[in-house]
């Protein structure tokens, strides 16, 4: 095994192992490249609906849901992302070749073909999907997480805000719900500058996000999104805070969308020497393998063979995503309730016949 | 469960005496009655601990059952609305109340956008019952008087459950209960202490199946397609109907809306060749709408008159006596509109 370069490498904090900074690194390059490849398909119109890239975020994804108990059978935390968590999801458990399948809209996807790109729910695995009202899942992930505590399970909670929902009915009501019921739920509000096109000073006078927490007479901890180390730091210590049974923590963290909305957007609104500025000198993942190399934790030839890793296992899986059939058009017609379907439309007969409408 | 055993307070064991029973009370006894049977079972919603609820329907709940199973929220509807979601996730079986049905707007966006597509979305299905006082009568104003169910009708997903008798209220809500889809409970308040709608119900656990309409009354000249507290005025308009007109009328009450008992309202018309539908909500986007048109789709030779609707007129809810009055479809408007299509 190749050594770190330093004789004596720096102690790692947080409780942390060398395999588990390997881990976290492989789960963010993971993200970024899986991303990178979804633009390609993207490009290749096999993307079907929007797609929404996380870059320059990818970091503070990874490492706050990294602080969550991980299991597959259903007794572990739950998360709830959005859309730009694509590197929580898959710290959870979620799968690229889902991942895949989800934005091509095929039949096999987790969502089956009627829910869009990472909206995708697994309870074994621990994540429940976002939908697009945004700030919903506040007030879903307080109740879950109170059933948490009806139950006495030694269970936690972590939902994803933009600096946008905050501005929602259902933020408040949410955090508020939970903060008097004491639910162990860690309320993760990124700050990335920008709500689709709206400036982050159009959506709050307030100083800070975390500045809302006394209000509601929460924890609260404000922390530099693209450090990963320090996001696992925070996330780790509200994790650990909710679980002890002392009720909710807003973590804000401060990081930067380098990318429009979603692809169409052009960012027109956006000076580029922002965003120029953001990539050059703060992105998450730089930031981390000079932090992984710098301090002995690991080399630069171990990060470039798992990059090279994580490459060629996504293009191994994209012909079978690309390939994997579509939905039937009949499965339009199920779970809208339990055990039975819906009419078709009588003009789908043949002949057509009113009297089956 | 240790809590199943102990001896029911007086309030909630009428039906195990055999006494008979208000609305009211049948609705309180089913919830008791789930809240015993399933731990999974329980209440979130304002003032409904300690106080028992704006109406006292959860009276008693929270001493027997604590302050876990039922919970007092902040003023939060799309708050308790959508923990009530995320526990059901997690395998619970949540009934939350609307301390007025009127405030479910409030959770518009969280039942029809979250709720209702769950299942769909393939996040599975959200088994919870929303319930709460509804309908007008009563001198409530715009705000405590309001029958919302269409504005949620449109929405895939959902069950809607309006019933009219005491024993209904207590089978469909134990129904709604052990549904594996949301349900959406009206409660009419004009129902629930009214001495007539009083009655025994059977000593034994029993639920009355979502979806299926009930006749009350069988006639042969015409069929009045109802819901909710209308049942009550409309077969009284249809004894009256008998009594002077010498008409025989034919009354059904749907008690679910959604999904629609088709199959039964077909049926009827089939039989009697006209179709009056009476609902005391607002006239335009009305059910009143939905069912002309599938009886237009399924029986249309079957009709010897036009489909006619007597309801409340396009208008928020007033509050004085003689504006609701007016307001509300009365028994002489069912009368009115029974004569007219007997004659046509």
């Amino acid at each position: 095994m190749p050594r770190p370069k330093q004789a004596s490498p720096a102690a790692i904090p947080h409780g942390l192992t060398r395999e588990q900074l390997l881990e976290m690194y492989r789960y963010v390059r993971l993200t970024r490249t899986l991303e990178e490849k979804l633009e390609t398909l993207f490009r290749q119109s096999k993307v079907v609906g929007g797609l929404f890239r996380s870059l320059g975020q990818e970091g503070e994804s990874v490492a706050s849901a990294y602080a969550l108990r991980r299991l597959t059978d259903g007794t572990g935390d739950v998360m709830s992302p959005l859309i730009r968590n694509l590197g929580s999801m898959l710290v959870m458990g979620a799968r690229p070749e889902e991942v895949l399948r989800q934005y091509m809209a095929k039949g096999d996807s987790p969502a089956r073909g009627k829910e869009l790109n990472i909206h995708f729910t697994d309870y074994e695995r621990g994540f429940i999907g976002q939908i697009s009202p945004l700030g919903d899942l506040i007030p879903v992930m307080a109740g879950v997480t109170l059933t948490f505590k009806q139950r006495g399970e030694d269970r936690v909670g972590m939902v994803y805000i933009g600096d946008g929902a905050t501005s929602t009915g259902a933020f408040h009501e949410g955090i508020n719900f939970a903060a008097v019921q004491r639910c162990p739920l860690v309320v993760v509000v990124e700050s990335n500058g920008w709500a689709y096109t709206t400036p982050t000073r159009l959506q709050t006078a307030a100083r800070a996000f975390v500045d809302k927490a006394p209000g509601y007479g929460v924890a609260s901890e404000q922390v530099d999104g693209n450090d990963m180390l320090a996001v696992y730091g925070a996330a780790r210590r509200a994790v650990d805070r909710a679980r002890a049974g002392e009720g909710v923590t807003l973590i804000e963290v401060t990081t930067y969308r380098r990318r429009g909305h979603a692809q169409h957007d052009n960012q027109s609104y956006v000076d580029p020497a922002e965003i120029e500025r953001w990539a050059a000198t703060n992105d998450p993942i730089d930031r981390y393998v000079a932090t992984l190399t710098g301090s002995g934790w690991a080399t630069a030839e171990e990060l470039a063979a798992i990059d090279a890793e994580v490459d060629a296992e996504l293009e191994a899986m994209i012909p079978a995503a690309e390939s994997a059939p579509m939905p039937e058009p009949e499965e339009t017609l199920d779970d809208v309730y339990a055990g039975v379907r819906v009419n078709a439309p009588w003009t789908r007969h043949t002949p057509p016949d009113p009297t089956k409408a | 469960m240790a809590t199943a055993t102990k001896q029911k307070p007086e309030h909630v064991r009428l039906t195990d005496e055999g006494k008979p029973v208000t609305f009211l009370e049948a609705i309180r006894e089913a919830i008791w009655e789930e809240m015993e049977r399933d731990e999974r079972v329980f209440l979130m919603g304002e003032d409904i601990g300690a106080y028992g609820g704006a109406f006292k329907v959860t009276e008693g709940m929270q001493e027997r059952f604590g302050s876990l199973r039922v919970l007092d929220t902040p003023i939060s509807e799309i708050g308790f609305t959508g923990a009530a979601a995320g526990a059901a996730h997690m395998g619970m079986r949540p009934i939350v109340e609307m301390q007025f049905i009127d405030f479910i707007s409030c959770a518009y966006d969280m039942i029809t956008n979250y709720i209702a597509t769950s299942r769909y979305r393939g996040s599975g299905g959200v088994p919870m019952v929303i319930r709460g006082p509804s309908g007008g009568g009563v001198r409530g104003g715009p705000f405590h008087s309001q029958n919302p169910e269409m504005a949620f009708f449109h929405t895939p997903g959902l069950k809607i459950v309006y019933p009219a008798t005491a024993y209904d209220a207590k089978g469909l809500f134990k129904a709604a209960v052990r549904d594996d889809d949301p349900v959406l409970f009206f409660e009419h308040k004009w129902l629930y202490r009214r001495p007539q709608v009083r009655e025994v119900l059977p000593a034994e656990d029993y639920v009355v199946p979502l979806g299926k309409a009930r006749t009350h009354r069988e006639g042969s000249d015409l069929t009045i397609v109802t819901y909710a507290a209308m049942v009550h005025k409309s077969l009284e308009a249809a004894e009256q109907l008998e009594k002077e007109d010498g008409l025989s009328v034919e009354v059904i009450d749907l008690r679910t809306l959604l999904p629609l008992d088709e199959d039964a309202i077909l049926e009827s018309v089939r039989r009697t060749n006209r179709l009056l539908i009476v609902h005391e909500d607002t006239r335009t986007g009305g059910i009143a709408g939905e069912i002309a048109m599938r009886v237009n789709e399924k029986a249309f030779e079957w009709l010897d008159a036009p489909i006619l609707r007597v309801t409340a007129l396009d208008a928020p809810v007033p509050y004085s006596p003689p504006l609701e009055d007016y307001f509300l479809p009365q028994v002489e408007d069912i009368v009115k509109a029974a004569r007219h299509l007997a004659a046509y």
